[in-house]
């Protein structure tokens, strides 16, 4: 096999969130406009200017990233959707930094955008996938809370990893998302609040449920040229890895496609584990959470309890874990949840947080899990960035 | 006539509660197994290269993308992970939360997601049933290996329909079947059986001194007979068993025309009138006694034939029009039956004895179909595997 071409001359900036709403009457079309907007108020650019854009979302229908470009007022020579949800973020981020590494495209505006009417959640639900309309929702419509409740039940099981454990993540999130005026939830959460909430769908309880709600997330992928010229701080992407299906084998999902391609991610970004000042993980439910910690090998497989019980996950901790709040206290935005994971890594390494600063933040971890088509999650990627000094 | 208490009372000043079904959406490889389980079958897709087994339902093998087709396979499995749902945004299971669902490890390779009875527990092994939902679609229930079905488990409940404690109304109680039906029906604990009785047809002897049972007028051939007998049952009404039958050799017009009357036109007075009252049940059934000549004609009964496969038509779409309302339309097949309109038919003929415990059994087990006896299985099994021959070679 051919080995992998670095991400050399392409840099990342400009990470942007358009603050949460519980509910919009907006549409996502309406998000998107505004991430671009706030794009243009941060870079100086407007729509003739981007010549690449990748596009991320579930409630943009009937319109794709096509109908996205006329919608807008886009005329890109370089055109993605990317409909994985979770691992949008990270993906986005892979293609559009090929594009303008081979200069098919120079300056790309990545944007992942949903909104979030009354009853778009069961709506969404209902109609997911076809595997989940024939093989999940009718077995008691639970949702994603249900499936993940079985992945949970059955990584307790497996790795004898108890709640407190979970808990002890949220709880360190919650405690994250106090500095963070964007953050929906910003109350204090304690371990006990967390351990006495009302059952959802056991053993997954409140606390371990992010709020859906909508929002969007962007940034743009362009030449380290160009970023200097509109004045942006950069972020240099050492290496990235993606999976999908992973597994298959696997009777219930207890690990992600993570594990395939961990090794060629830290060889390829020539840091490791130990070297990672922030740690950016996709976190619909703290099972998935543990999972990404074991995968990306930030303790030895199967130890990922006793890790989490010796590791202050905070800002100021051994390593600080979604650093915004993550999902579970910052909503989740749709397919901007699949963002908020790069454009928070790349704040805190570019030192332009939305709360407090993790102290000298230079290299970021980032990682993403999207797509429950049946009773797993089958996209998974990760990069890890570095600030440009 | 005594009549069996009823344990459960309703105050007729409260709000009517309102029954809602799971969602329906289902793919189109879905409804294919639907269509298999609904004959009681227990089925996956196969691929007919590779033999793997695969599910949920696709449209190609994933492992060698060959085609697929649907075999019978073995029921067991291993609960691997379980749940207890409490909260949901679909009106269906909100009425009915909590809800207990998993994971298993079906013996026949596929993992999938399954309803759970009480006595299952992570990793003990289990007999799965494919099942009909109050939607009219396939779900799989996993119940502890060896476990019989619990009556009294508020999930199975809803995929059965109980017969213990309901009101049912048998249409025709004159004859050899209708007359096995209702002490079927007795015996398996109904509340309350009301047989109609055409006019002027005296009370059968077989039907005198059994506790719950009632007899009132009904002839399906006078739309007035109809209303009158639906109202003067007067209370809540779940459980229909449509008896009658006109059965006659030959194709003479007058018997052609009558048995029209009964079977095809009398099924409409009779559904047209019991369908609201059956809707709102919560296990509302309607089940039909189908003759297998409707399938294929037997040359024999013409007339007899033609009114069956009218009657049968009629029924299909009577059970599509009720999918939305949860109440569940079963058909069971039968062929020649031994009594008094098959005379001149020799054996072997079904006995009304075992057409009655169908009955019971189709509603118990929520058998959308039941083929009973082996004429009626033999008939079954040679319309689904070859129609076109089945109707040349029936009448050789």
């Amino acid at each position: 096999m051919r080995g992998r071409l670095r991400y050399d001359d392409v840099v990342l900036c400009a990470p942007v969130t358009v603050p949460y709403e519980r509910y919009s009457s907006q549409s996502a079309h309406w998000w998107a406009g505004r991430a671009l907007r706030v794009l243009a108020d941060v870079t100086g650019l407007g729509p003739r200017d981007f010549d690449g854009f990748c596009f991320s979302s579930f409630s943009a229908g009937p319109d794709t990233a096509v109908g996205m470009v006329q919608h807008l007022g886009l005329s890109p020579r370089w055109l993605d959707h990317i409909p994985t949800g979770g691992a949008s973020g990270v993906m986005a981020m892979r293609r559009a930094a090929r594009a303008v590494q081979c200069g098919d495209a120079q300056i790309v505006a990545c944007v992942a955008a949903d909104t979030n009417h009354l009853d778009s959640f069961r709506q969404t639900v209902a109609g997911f996938s076809r595997f989940s309309q024939d093989a999940v929702y009718p077995y008691g419509s639970g949702g994603p809370n249900a499936t993940f409740a079985l992945i949970t039940d059955h990584y307790m099981r497996t790795f004898g990893i108890g709640r407190e454990a979970f808990g002890k993540l949220c709880v360190a999130q919650r405690d994250n998302a106090r500095s963070n005026p964007l953050a929906l939830q910003r109350g204090v959460l304690t371990l006990d609040a967390y351990l006495n909430a009302r059952p959802i769908s056991d053993p997954v309880h409140l606390y371990d449920c992010v709020m859906p709600c909508a929002g969007a997330d962007a940034y743009i992928v362009t030449t380290p040229e160009v970023a200097q010229r509109l004045g942006l701080r950069m972020v240099r992407i050492l290496s990235t890895i993606e999976r999908h299906n992973a597994h298959p084998q696997d009777k219930v999902q207890w690990r992600g496609g993570w594990t395939m391609d961990v090794d060629d991610l830290w060889a390829m970004a020539g840091v490791g584990p130990q070297d990672v000042d922030v740690l950016q993980v996709y976190d619909d439910y703290p099972v998935i959470v543990a999972m990404q910690i074991d995968n990306l090998g930030f303790c030895p497989p199967g130890e990922v309890a006793d890790f989490i019980r010796r590791t202050d996950f905070t800002i100021t901790g051994d390593l600080p874990l979604n650093t915004n709040g993550g999902q579970l206290s910052a909503g989740q935005a749709g397919a901007a949840g699949g963002f908020q994971n790069v454009t928070e890594g790349m704040r805190q390494i570019l030192r332009q947080p939305l709360g407090d600063q993790v102290p000298d933040a230079r290299i970021a971890a980032i990682s993403g899990f999207g797509l429950v088509n049946y009773d797993r999650g089958i996209c998974t990627a990760a990069a890890v960035l570095e600030a440009v000094a | 006539m005594t009549l069996r208490p009823r344990p459960e009372k309703r105050d007729p000043l409260q709000r009517k509660v309102e029954r809602h079904v799971p969602a329906g959406l289902r793919s189109r490889a879905m409804h294919a197994m639907s269509a298999r389980a609904a004959q009681g079958r227990f089925v996956l897709q196969q691929c007919v290269e590779c033999s793997a087994v695969t599910y949920p339902p696709r449209d190609i093998c994933p492992v060698c993308w060959g085609e697929l087709a649907w075999r019978d396979q073995v029921q067991g499995a291993t609960l691997l992970a379980e749940t207890t749902v409490r909260v949901t945004t679909d009106l269906y299971f909100r009425a009915h939360m909590p809800w207990r669902m998993g994971t298993i490890a079906l013996d026949a390779g596929p993992v999938a997601l399954a309803h759970l009875s009480r006595n299952l527990t992570v990793g003990g092994r289990a007999d799965v049933r494919l099942m009909i939902d109050k939607g009219g679609n396939a779900a799989l229930f996993a119940m502890a290996a060896g476990e019989e079905p619990d009556m009294s488990d508020k999930q199975w409940r809803e995929f059965v329909v109980p017969v213990r404690d309901r009101t049912i109304l048998v249409t025709d109680g004159r004859g050899a079947v209708g007359q096995a039906v209702v002490a079927a029906l007795q015996a398996a604990g109904a509340a309350s059986v009301v047989v109609g009785l055409p006019a002027p047809a005296q009370p059968p002897a077989a039907l005198a001194g059994l506790t719950g049972v009632r007899i009132v007028p009904l002839d399906l051939t006078d739309t007035r007979s109809v209303s009158e007998c639906l109202t003067d049952i007067a209370g809540p009404l779940d459980i229909v068993v449509n008896t009658a039958r006109f059965v006659r050799r030959g194709d003479g017009l007058i018997d052609q025309k009558h048995a029209l009357d009964v079977t095809v036109l009398g099924l409409l007075r009779l559904t047209q009138g019991c369908a609201p009252m059956l809707q709102g049940r919560p296990s509302g059934a309607f089940v039909d006694i189908v003759s297998s000549a409707a399938l294929a004609p037997d040359a024999g009964f013409p007339a007899f034939s033609a009114a069956q496969a009218a009657h049968l038509s009629l029924l299909q779409s009577f059970r599509h029009q009720m999918r939305g309302s949860g109440v569940r339309v079963m058909t069971l097949f039968t062929g020649p039956v031994d009594d008094e309109d098959h005379q001149s038919v020799p054996m072997p003929k079904v006995a009304p004895s075992r057409i009655a415990k169908g009955v019971v059994d189709a509603l118990e087990g929520g058998r959308e179909q039941l083929c009973v006896g082996d004429a009626a299985v033999d008939a079954m099994a040679r319309w689904s595997d070859d129609p076109a021959l089945y109707i040349r070679e029936k009448n050789l």
